[in-house]
């Protein structure tokens, strides 16, 4: 793990604040991290405190956790309370609330529910307790999807029929495209999602210069990688450029990854999604194919599951979600709506815009940088 | 952001145990009030009883890790080293243990059996005896059911007084080794099908490196950062002085397996609990002193200075990051889990 540590260099850092601060971005630049795993390597090394005047972050809608729709808890507790059931998961899904609880209170209640870090965990579950019906809600964008798929793979090649999925899973780009159709969308510039393009590639992100003239930056997660990143995107700018160019070289190829891709063409297909907090956005999310139906949640206990929720997000969720507001600008942000009673998705996940800045919010007027 | 705070939830949930914000809701709000003693306000790890012609430390805490046997160790040595380190943190010389052992029905035997017989090692390697115990037994049920819960006795010497009240602006902050070994050992563990990696607790017991320092003078207060890590301890300090203990990201030591598991799971080290680590607060001019002797002492030689003490957010503690801004260091509100991606 040197590898990390290259990259938190404090003198590397000031070296990379310095440039940044050399070439000012006439104007100014709004930048969206799409990747929620960014927002929070944004707060945590307090980058956001540090950028000159000017330079401003935007949070994309790329915390899976915080998209997830509230039905799709509402379901994954109805499964958790049905005799013989368990639902397996992240361990950050358990605090997001459905539209009446979230599966850690309905855990306290009794409701058989499982944290596992991966979705191989949950087949071993199956495998191991046969006696159980094992259901693992798998949410996430491309990063986490092969793995679920391959989840479903191995349950096949198993033979275990106590194993299924309840899935939510969504695509990067066809947000983005919605996002930038959107009235009121002022974005001049994306840092791409790092994990998300080691699976699928650089390419799948050429529409945003080549259609929309943003430039792109593919970053990695540590301090440093997002300081370079900002850096490119500066460069671009004065060099009257607009391309996609990855940071993250140590893990981004301009293909991807084809098996990981091949895998996840095999069980999933592309179909409508809902987005908490932004609505239905036309094929931008994967179901489960037909063939594999025995596997799918949704298609094994359909009749059982509530079909819609109502979502109580009449805060500003969806639009913190979008970048169109900060979380400061909602009236719960802090007062309500806290880590331990989230009223919103983006409270929960620490990749949440919400989350983050609460957990890393500056210490007071003029103390934010170390003299 | 002077929340409304909603009341306490209807049932205990798993944050309640995690010694963060959940957890000192429950002492402020059940326990403080029903039991209120000046010994008990001071909220120290032991509590300190001032006899005629006798100096005691008392403490008392309960083991419940699973699984009960992880790289390094068991809830064996953590039940004693735990205790012990927590009679030592108050200054006191560990005398006497007691023992309460919750068994689930289906237990093997051979299990509690090795369980016990570290936990005569480790209290022999403490130079304390286990003087008293109960056994009780409960329903089967689906974990490695072994509960243990210590209580012990120490004795103070005569001048020693620490405690957070001491705790001065400029103080230093020393950390007697890496943090989050013993979180991440357990993590590693209980997620083994997923992480080929096996990390050891640092559990022991730091009696060697009490007492090599214990007559410096300028010795403020020190805490064992258990359950919520280095990053809670500085909170809790920070707000019994009312002054902010500031750390240097860059000063604090983290192995880089524990790192890796931490990026892996998307942990804050500075969050994952410690079993045989120290935090102390030194006066300046004894900091060097303190650091020296730790370093001789083998539990504590990868002692450093991590930061110190400032008033610029009372009551508060904070972190400068590698990249020069401050940022909170605040309790968690709630319970780490792993994340997603």
């Amino acid at each position: 793990m040197k590898y990390v540590d290259e990259y938190r260099d404090p003198l590397g850092g000031q070296r990379l604040l310095a440039e940044i601060r050399r070439c000012p971005p006439a104007g100014g630049l709004r930048i969206m991290e799409i990747c929620g795993g960014h927002t929070h390597a944004i707060y945590r090394s307090g980058l956001d405190q540090l950028l000159p005047e000017g330079i401003r972050f935007l949070h994309g809608p790329g915390c899976p956790v915080c998209v997830t729709p509230a039905v799709r808890i509402d379901q994954a507790i109805a499964l958790a309370h049905r005799p013989g059931c368990l639902v397996a998961t992240y361990g950050d899904m358990l605090r997001v609330p459905g539209s009446v609880e979230s599966l850690r209170t309905a855990q306290a209640r009794g409701a058989k529910v499982q944290i596992v870090y991966s979705s191989l965990d949950a087949v071993e579950i199956a495998r191991s307790r046969p006696e159980l019906e094992v259901v693992f809600l798998a949410v996430g964008f491309e990063t986490t999807a092969p793995a679920n798929a391959a989840a479903i793979l191995h349950a096949q090649e198993g033979g275990l029929p106590n194993f299924s999925v309840l899935g939510s899973h969504v695509l990067v780009p066809p947000v983005l495209r919605h996002l930038l159709l959107s009235p009121g969308t002022e974005i001049d510039a994306f840092i791409g999602p790092g994990h998300v393009a080691t699976v699928v590639g650089s390419e799948d992100y050429a529409f945003l210069p080549e259609e929309f003239g943003k430039p792109v930056v593919i970053s990695g997660f540590e301090p440093h990688d997002l300081l370079l990143a900002v850096l490119m995107l500066l460069r671009q700018r004065a060099e009257g450029r607009c391309a996609v160019e990855v940071e993250y070289r140590r893990a981004v190829q301009p293909k991807g990854s084809e098996r990981a891709l091949a895998v996840m063409g095999e069980v999933f297909e592309v179909q409508d999604q809902e987005w908490r907090g932004i609505g239905v956005i036309p094929r931008s999310g994967l179901g489960i194919r037909r063939r594999f139906a025995a596997f799918d949640a949704l298609a094994r206990y359909r009749g059982e599951l509530p079909e819609a929720a109502e979502d109580a997000g009449e805060y500003v969720c969806g639009a913190v979600l979008q970048g169109h507001r900060t979380p400061l600008e909602c009236p719960a942000f802090g007062i309500g709506c806290i880590p331990e009673h989230p009223y919103g998705p983006g409270m929960v996940s620490q990749e949440g815009a919400c989350a983050a800045l609460y957990r890393y919010r500056q210490p007071g007027p003029g103390q934010g940088v170390a003299q | 952001m002077t929340a409304a705070r909603p009341p306490l939830p209807r049932v205990i949930e798993a944050s309640h145990g995690t010694g963060g914000k959940m957890t000192h809701d429950l002492v402020e709000h059940i326990f403080l009030p029903a039991f209120r003693n000046p010994r008990l306000e001071a909220l120290g790890d032991q509590a300190i009883l001032d006899l005629p012609g006798l100096r005691l430390a008392m403490t008392t805490d309960s083991y419940v890790v699973q699984p009960i046997r992880f790289p390094g160790g068991s809830i064996g040595d953590l039940a004693v080293n735990g205790t012990v380190n927590d009679l030592l943190m108050g200054g006191a010389t560990p005398v006497a243990l007691s023992a309460a052992f919750i068994l689930q029905e289906g237990l093997e035997l051979r299990a509690l059996q090795n369980v016990v017989a570290e936990m005569a090692e480790a209290a022999r390697r403490a130079r304390v005896e286990i003087v008293t115990g109960d056994t009780k037994v409960v329903g089967y049920g689906e974990q490695d059911g072994l509960f243990i819960t210590t209580t012990g006795v120490g004795l103070l010497p005569p001048h020693i007084d620490w405690s957070p009240n001491h705790i001065r602006r400029g103080d230093r902050i020393l950390l007697s080794g890496s943090v989050g070994d013993h979180g991440a050992s357990v993590m590693a563990s209980r997620f083994g099908i997923a992480l080929d990696t096996s990390i050891p607790s640092d559990t022991c017991a730091l009696l060697e490196a009490v007492l090599t320092v214990r007559d410096i003078p300028g010795i403020r207060c020190m805490r064992d950062p258990t359950r919520g890590g280095f990053a809670t301890t500085l909170a809790e300090l920070s707000a019994q002085s009312g002054l902010t203990l500031r750390a240097e990201e860059q000063a604090i030591p983290v192995r880089d397996d524990v790192r890796g598991l931490c990026e892996v799971l998307g942990l804050d080290p500075l969050y994952v609990a410690n079993e045989g680590k120290l935090v102390a607060v030194v006066a300046p001019e004894d900091a060097d002193d303190v650091l020296r002797r730790l370093r001789q002492v083998p539990e504590t030689r990868d002692a450093a200075i991590v930061g110190e003490v400032t008033d610029d957010r009372p009551g508060h503690a904070a972190l400068r990051t590698v990249l020069g801004a401050l940022r909170p260091l605040d309790l968690l509100p709630v319970e780490q889990l792993p994340r997603i991606c």
